[in-house]
Order: C-alpha cells, then structure tokens, then sequence
C-alpha cells in the first residue's frame, strides 16, 4: 500500500482522521440500522428482503475478490447451489428453517472446498475461467440430477417455522428474520477481514511473491478464503429460497456469477459496505425493467463496461476519495 | 453390422465426426483467444459474441442484400474484424496499464451488451442458414455417409488454423508480433507502430472468432445465445492446453471435441461436462496447462 506514513506527525494526523473516520462510520452504520429496520413500513418488503439477501451475497464475493485479490466467475454455485440445498431438505425431509440454511451454507462451503481445490492452482485470468468452467458444470448437474427437478426447479418450499414456533409466513417475521441474517453475516466478514487471517489475506493481495517468502502457506490462506466466501454466499442463497419459496436453475447460471462482479465492481471492491449499495443498484434496476420489454442484459452490459472504463472505485470507493470522504478520514486505495 | 468396442461402426464414426466438427470449433475460438492473449493479455470474453456476429451478419447479408455463402465467409469476418478495431482503438486500449481482471471485465460487459442487444431485435430462438447448394448432400466413404457441408468445415477450419499459425511463426508481421509480446517497449524503439499491432491482433482475433461463425450458421442454428453457450467451452480448452503456444490451443481443440463426441457414444450423459472433466484432471497432473509456459 501506498499509504505507509513517514514520520511521527504524519502518525499522529493519520490517527485522528481514522478516529474521526470510524466516528463517521459509527454514525453511517446506525442511520443505516434504523433505516432497515422502518423499511419495510415504506417498501415492499419481499423486494427488501431480496436486496438484503443479494447485498450479503455480493459482500461475500467481495471477500475474495476485494480482501484476497481472487476474481470467481463461479459464485452462482455456492448461492444457487446452497439454494437448492435449503429448498430440498426444508421441503422434502420438513427440516426447519433455521437447520435448512445451516445445511446449505454447509453445502456450499463444501462446494467451495472442491472448486477451490482446482482453482487455486493457477492464478489471474486463469482462476477465473476455471471458476467459471467449474460453475458451469455445476450448471448441467443441476439441469440432470434428479432432487432439483431440472428446468421446473424446486416449487412452493414452505418457510416454516423459526425454531419450531415463529411462523415465517408472515411477512413481517421473515423480513426480521431475513434482516438478522444480513446482520450476523455482515458481522462475521467484518471480523474475518479484521481478524489475522484477513491481515494475511490483504498481504497476499498485495503481494503475494512477499507473502510467501515471509513463509506464509499462500495455497492454504487462498482456499480459507475461497471456502469462507462460498459458505456466506451460501447463506444468502438459502435464505433468498425460503424468500421466494423455489429454487431454480437462474440462481446457478453464468449470468448470476456476472451479477455478483457487476454489484460488487459498482459498488466498489475492497470497501466493507460498498457491495451493499451495488446490489441495491442492480436489485432496483432489476425491478424496474421487469415489467417493460427492454432486456436487463443490455443495461448490465452497458453499465459494466462505463464502470471498467471510468469508475473502478465504485461508488463507496469514490466517495473515501473524494474530498468530503477524505475530510471525514476514510482512506481509498487502487 | 461392423462393431467397434461393442459400438455400431456407423454410429461411431458419426459421433466421431460431431466431435471433430465441434473440435474445429473449438480450435478456431481458442486460436482467437490465444493470439489476443499473447499480445494484448486480454481475455477476450466477448469472443463468443463475436462468433455469434460472425454467423448474424451473414444471416443478414443474405436476407437483405442476396449476398451467399461465400461472400459472406470473406465479408462477415471483415465486417466483425473492424467492429473489433474500433472497439479496441476506442476504448479496450485505455485497460492495458490496469490489471488484466479489468480487460475481462469489460469485454464481459461487451458480451452481454452485443448478446442482448440481439435477444431483443432478434429473440431467443434460433434461425435456420442453408448450406451452400455446391455443398448440399453427402458422400458415401463405404463405411459412413459423410455429409459434404461438415467435411468441408473440417477441412477449412483445418486450414485456417494452419493458416494463421503460418502467419505468426513464419512471416515478418508475425515476427513482429511475437516481438511485441515478449517486449513490446523494445519493439516500439525500433520504430514498429505497436498501438496499431494491437488493433490488428484483436481485429484479427474477432475476426477469425466471426469467420468460425459462419462455418458454423448452416451447422448449428443461427442464435444470440450461440456464443455463450461456447465461449465457457473455449475457456476450458484454453485451460487445458495453456495459452503459451497457437499449436497448443489448435491441438487442445481438435482433441477435445473428439473427445466429447466419443464420450456421447459410451456415456452420453456425461457429455456436457466431459471437457470440465479433463480440464480439472489436467490442472491436478499439469497446472500450467499441456503446452502452457506460464502458470
């Protein structure tokens, strides 16, 4: 990074300004907290509720994309596979829903734990058609094996009740539910990339070479972040199915992987909040065009394209360096 | 009835030769892919949907202008190439300082701007693109019927890639080519115009992506969606056979496309998947690919 202060008094302003920054953050994070929870009093909440769960799946890619450097075009695996998962065991074994997402989020870290295996084993452009071929044969399994009923997908999955006697079919219930799913996933990517392991991480992303020397199992760092990353998408991808109620084979399509990179590119990578707002984007963007003939692809494409080309920070990104970001202490990279 | 391994003959050498067919497919987008990668280090995602140009544009010249199959095998290919010029003087030059990631984002985005674009004027369904009369039927090799149409993409599609390979290794603008890709800086000092090099690799690559797409309208049938069900193939074959070599990438092609077509004769199932099978398989025994030099 570019960011190593010189001398003391230049330690000294730094300090400061990340006081003043994570003030700043503090004050962001409950605007924030009270507005999810008086949202759904002004929204629709099933489209709240499909934010929520997009953001948290677009922060977990971010986790490997932003904090380890790893771009995967295979993500729609672990959030449409730990769909199915979920919708499966909740449906056809009458697991409740809170087993049900465990199962998935398990299901996809162990889908994690085998594409990471053969991914990692190359680097750059490489790792991310390998992710993505792998994906897409994740994809033909799920169009053939049986429990995910190829193209008409796992139908009416009941929502149950939370811990046997909160009934999830109530709206109201389910968006609480689904909000306190974001927030302990939110929490744990806020720890992991504070926590060592993370420091480590962001040291492989910067140099990896370096990382190495210092005797760091590089291959082993990249695949707990792999895992860890598939797990948390799993967790959005089930909790999205007890949401709509079905699995289908959208959620494990190369477009869905596309998705994922545009939120958290829009958003801004590397930035803990910023794949929240991209999602928010595109969610919204998504329901707006649902009703008229104007294919969503163009605009995805369109936007893809002027964010490479003009805006790689995103919006979060552009905002810690600009001035009013920069006053408030927050610091941007790349 | 001839058997082989228990197999019909006749049901055999069909299968054999879809799969060569696909193989040459196969060869022809990785060859693409591997010439824009050498020099521009670009992973030209969009190169599916520059095939699937390639097979729209002679769609249209022949429902709108009356223009056959065989101009439209010379024209579609120049047509797509400048496409490409254009977008890569434009905007696709500005990404070269950056990380690579960033080269296959936007011609990601490219991909699905062109794909959709296409769904929309032209809808999901595919459209029917007659073979050329002079190739129409088949002929009898005693053991099978070979239909001409698919024995002439064989054999052009064989050319081509010789063709192109001819171009790289053994003539002077090759040589300035793969200068500019071991250092493009020096070759730059010695006064080559490498800013215009780049626009005519990937002008050539998009165009020999298009010149696939039109052997292949009267093969498979003329679709928006043609590209991108390719493209993650030709990821696979370019991960297989490591983008270090242009014979590497024509020989990965070929080889797996037979070995997807024999894979629908023994395990028809696994036929989709086949090529993601080996690829796996190879990154456990050879990471850096068959013929691959980096890692």
């Amino acid at each position: 990074m570019s960011h190593v202060a010189h001398s003391s008094t230049t330690n000294t302003a730094r300090t400061e300004r990340s006081a003043t920054a994570s003030k700043a953050y503090a004050a962001f994070l409950g605007i924030g907290l009270v507005l999810l929870v008086v949202a759904p009093m002004f929204f629709y909440p099933i489209f709240l509720m499909k934010l929520l769960c997009f953001a948290l799946f677009a922060c977990a890619f971010n986790l490997l994309l932003g904090y380890t450097g790893l771009l995967s075009f295979g993500h729609a695996t672990f959030f449409g596979g730990a769909a199915y998962f979920t919708a499966h065991v909740v449906k056809e074994w009458g697991v409740t829903p809170e087993i049900g997402i465990l199962i998935g989020v398990a299901g996809a870290a162990l889908l994690g734990l085998i594409m990471g295996f053969f991914a990692i084993r190359r680097q750059g452009i490489y790792f991310a058609m390998i992710t993505l071929a792998l994906s897409q044969m994740f994809f033909f399994f799920c169009l053939q094996a049986g429990f995910t009923h190829g193209e008409d997908g796992i139908q009416s999955v009941p929502r149950g009740h939370l811990f046997g006697f909160i009934d999830l079919a109530d709206t109201t219930s389910m968006y609480y539910f689904v909000l306190g799913v974001f927030l302990i996933g939110m929490i744990v990517i806020w720890r992991f990339i504070n926590s060592p392991f993370g420091m480590i991480l962001k040291s492989i992303r910067e140099n990896e070479q370096r990382a190495v020397s210092l005797g760091y199992s590089v291959a082993r760092y990249k695949l707990g972040a792999f895992v860890m990353s598939a797990a948390l998408s799993g967790l959005a991808g089930g909790t999205k199915a007890l949401v709509f109620q079905f699995a289908t084979l959208t959620d494990v399509g190369w477009q869905m992987s596309g998705e994922v990179i545009l939120m958290t590119l829009l958003g801004g990578i590397g930035t803990l909040i910023g794949p929240v707002f991209g999602a928010g984007l595109v969610v919204t963007l998504q329901n707006y065009l649902a009703t008229s003939q104007f294919p969503v692809t163009i605009i995805t494409g369109v936007v893809f394209m002027v964010c490479v080309l003009l805006f790689r920070r995103g919006i979060i990104g552009e905002f810690y360096a600009s001035r009013l970001g920069r006053k408030l202490g927050f610091e941007h990279r790349r | 009835m001839t058997m082989i391994f228990g197999i019909p003959l006749q049901a055999f050498m069909g299968q054999l030769l879809i799969g060569l067919i696909n193989g040459s497919f196969y060869a022809l987008l990785s060859l693409g892919l591997a010439v824009i990668f050498g020099l521009l280090r670009v992973i030209n995602f969009a190169h599916g949907a520059q095939y699937m140009l390639g097979a729209f544009v002679a769609m249209l010249m022949l429902q709108y202008f009356g223009i056959n199959y065989w101009f439209a095998l010379l024209l579609a290919p120049i047509v797509v190439g400048l496409f490409g010029a254009v977008i890569e003087r434009l905007l696709l030059s500005r990404l070269y300082k950056l990380d690579h990631l960033y080269g296959l984002l936007f011609t990601f985005g490219l991909a699905l701007t062109i794909e959709g674009t296409f769904r929309y004027l032209y809808g999901s369904s595919g459209q029917p693109y007659a073979p050329p009369p002079a190739l129409t039927g088949a002929t009898n090799l005693g053991f099978m019927f070979l239909p001409n149409y698919r024995g002439w993409v064989v054999v052009v599609s064989l050319i081509a890639c010789i063709g192109t390979w001819l171009l790289i290794e053994k003539t002077k603008l090759g040589a300035y080519l793969r200068a500019a890709t071991e250092n493009p800086t020096l070759v730059q000092a010695f006064g080559v115009n490498v800013p215009m090099l780049l626009t005519l690799t990937y002008a050539l690559g998009a165009g020999l992506a298009a010149f696939a797409g039109v052997l292949a309208a009267p093969v498979y049938q003329v679709s928006p969606l043609m590209g991108s069900n390719i493209i993650i193939v030709v990821f696979a074959v370019v991960v297989v056979g490591g983008m270090g070599s242009i014979m590497g990438a024509i020989v990965t092609g070929y080889m797996l496309g037979i070995a997807e077509g024999l894979t629908k004769v023994f395990y028809p199932e696994a036929s989709n998947i086949v090529i993601f099978v080996i690829m796996a398989i190879v990154l456990l025994i050879r990471p850096a690919g068959l013929f691959g030099r980096d890692a």
